[in-house]
């Protein structure tokens, strides 16, 4: 049996005083789709932190793709980031007001040497593409698009270093209704192509029970129970 | 207009410059009934919900005309007949004076009572709402408030003048669903207890179905479909209704891809001469491009949609 994409052991953030994740294990394969499910507060996000290494569990650990990185140094991470893409839940808050789109899904190929000027423009240009933009909006800045023409290009940004694990915070909650279920057939449409794993966190019932393939419930920090929608 | 209602709303429309944002809505909010106005962003919602408060951006003109019961301006009457609870509760209140006062000054700017007895009231209001050991809290700022308890003193503000019309703007959109459930029955409660009528304006369709009596569901300014909530939601027929609807995450065998609506909605200025909605409908022929349909009544509501006599309910199956 192959190891899974991510596997989380007894994982504690905290924060001064206030334990905000107490000891919560979880695992996720490759194209599979876990929910965290609960209240504000209940450290949600705290755990999608914990798992990128943007905040730094206290105890616990996170191995990723078969390796440990919470015995790893910043630098040490930094091969390892582009694996790991966060998509948040605020569209406009995620990019840049100054930057183009071409620029917001160009910088992470920059960041990671990636980036060469033959054929830089025409990856941007097939990552549009891939998530259903129109490649002339890669010319438009953030405020001239629609919230959900915005979350596509974070989701087009995430993907530009060929990730295998998408840490999904919120990312539909603050869609309209008709614009939401386009977004949520786009990360369908992804992981079946890709084979991604999502780690999916959202507290609108509705969409959880119609994305998740496994569905961890939160409350004050603990994991209280696991399910699977029918 | 009809006599019973405590608010008519007669071809209402606001725009900035040539660019119309609300195009002709007309509607009525009866006694005591909780009315929803639905749409996504840009639809005209919240523009629509703070004229009915007489509430509009100064570069804004207004036509048509918004009236309560006996033909007061409504902005006469803010804060006293119709009240808002506004939709973001922690910039509502004033950081540098206690909730108490503020409460108090809402009294007293409606009423001439004594400063005892329009503490009093405060007090009371904040009772009602659920403030536990309220005297005292009357005492402190907001931001010795919990975010619940903030939410909540603005209800009790909305709500201490006995208003006949409170209207909440997107009251639960940044609130998860346990606090939203509670918020909405707070409001529920609290307009039983004041008798009022609720305006609710909300994006979420599933706190439609659950809280509302009516919905008024606008697309691009004006009205898709209007009528009482078990109709216009169980038996759709403006196409736009049925889209939205159908492309909602539902309990039931699950799938994997959503019937979503193509395209976004339009931008205000950039509508062509037809139906708002024809260029996403799947349902939409040429005439539909060329007109606007007028809202006309069907199946005890109103709809807006050219096809609604040759397709037949439920329209689902068609989109």
């Amino acid at each position: 049996m192959t190891d899974p994409l991510l596997d989380v052991r007894g994982l504690v953030v905290r924060y001064g005083p206030v334990t905000a994740v107490d000891h919560v294990s979880f695992t996720l394969d490759a194209g599979e789709t876990l929910a965290l499910d609960g209240p504000s507060g209940c450290g949600k996000s705290s755990t999608a932190l914990a798992v990128l290494q943007l905040r730094r569990p206290h105890a616990g650990r996170v191995r990723f793709e078969g390796r440990e990185l919470t015995s790893l140094t910043d630098r040490e991470l930094r091969p390892l980031r582009p694996r790991m893409q966060p998509v948040f839940q605020d569209p406009y808050g995620s990019l840049s007001p100054r930057h183009r789109i071409r620029d917001a899904v160009a910088e992470p190929l920059k960041a990671q040497g990636r980036w060469n000027a033959d054929d830089g423009p025409a990856r941007v240009a097939e990552l549009l593409e891939k998530v259903g933009l129109d490649p002339s909006s890669g010319d438009r800045r953030p405020h001239e698009l629609s919230g959900g023409q915005c979350q596509r290009a974070g989701i087009a940004r995430a993907l530009a270093c060929e990730p295998r694990l998408l840490v999904l915070d919120e990312p539909v909650s603050a869609l309209d209704a008709s614009v939401r279920a386009g977004v949520l057939n786009l990360l369908a449409d992804l992981q079946d192509e890709l084979g991604l794993g999502y780690l999916f966190i959202c507290h609108d019932r509705a969409v959880v029970r119609h994305v998740a393939d496994r569905v961890i419930e939160m409350r004050e920090g603990r994991i209280t129970s696991e399910w699977r929608p029918r | 207009m009809r006599s019973e209602a405590l608010l008519s709303v007669c071809d209402l429309r606001i725009a900035f410059g040539a660019v119309e944002a609300v195009r002709g809505l007309s509607f009525d909010v009866l006694p005591r009934e909780v009315f929803a106005v639905v749409g996504e962003s840009g639809a005209g919602k919240s523009l629509t919900a703070r004229a009915l408060l007489g509430i509009v951006p100064r570069d804004a003109t207004v036509n048509g005309s918004v009236r309560l019961r006996g033909g007061a301006d409504p902005a006469a009457e803010r804060g006293r007949r119709i009240a808002l609870v506004p939709q973001d509760a922690l910039s509502a209140l004033s950081p540098v004076h206690p909730v108490g006062d503020q409460l108090a000054a809402a009294v007293r700017s409606v009423r001439r009572v004594s400063r005892k007895e329009a503490r009093a009231r405060a007090v009371a209001a904040l009772d009602r709402v659920g403030i536990p050991d309220a005297a005292r809290r009357a005492r402190a700022y907001p931001h010795e408030y919990s975010g619940g308890m903030r939410q909540r003193a603005v209800i009790a503000m909305a709500t201490v003048n006995e208003p006949d019309v409170v209207v909440a703007d997107e009251p639960t959109t940044a609130l998860d669903e346990d606090r939203r459930e509670r918020v909405l029955r707070l409001l529920a409660e609290q307009r039983e207890a004041v008798g009022a009528a609720l305006v609710l304006v909300t994006h979420d369709l599933d706190v439609v179905r659950d809280h509302a009596d009516r919905v008024l569901v606008m697309y691009a300014g004006r009205a898709a479909e209007l009528g009482p909530v078990e109709r216009v939601l169980g038996h759709p027929r403006a196409p736009y209704t049925a889209g939205l609807l159908a492309a909602l995450p539902q309990d039931g065998p699950r799938r994997r891809r959503l019937p979503a609506l193509t395209g976004t909605p339009p931008a205000p200025g950039a509508l062509g001469p037809g139906c708002a909605f024809a260029p996403r409908c799947p349902l939409a022929v040429a005439a539909c491009h060329e007109d606007e349909p007028e809202p006309q009544a069907v199946d005890g509501r109103t709809v807006a949609c050219h096809r609604v006599a040759d397709v037949p309910e439920p329209i689902r199956e068609f989109l």
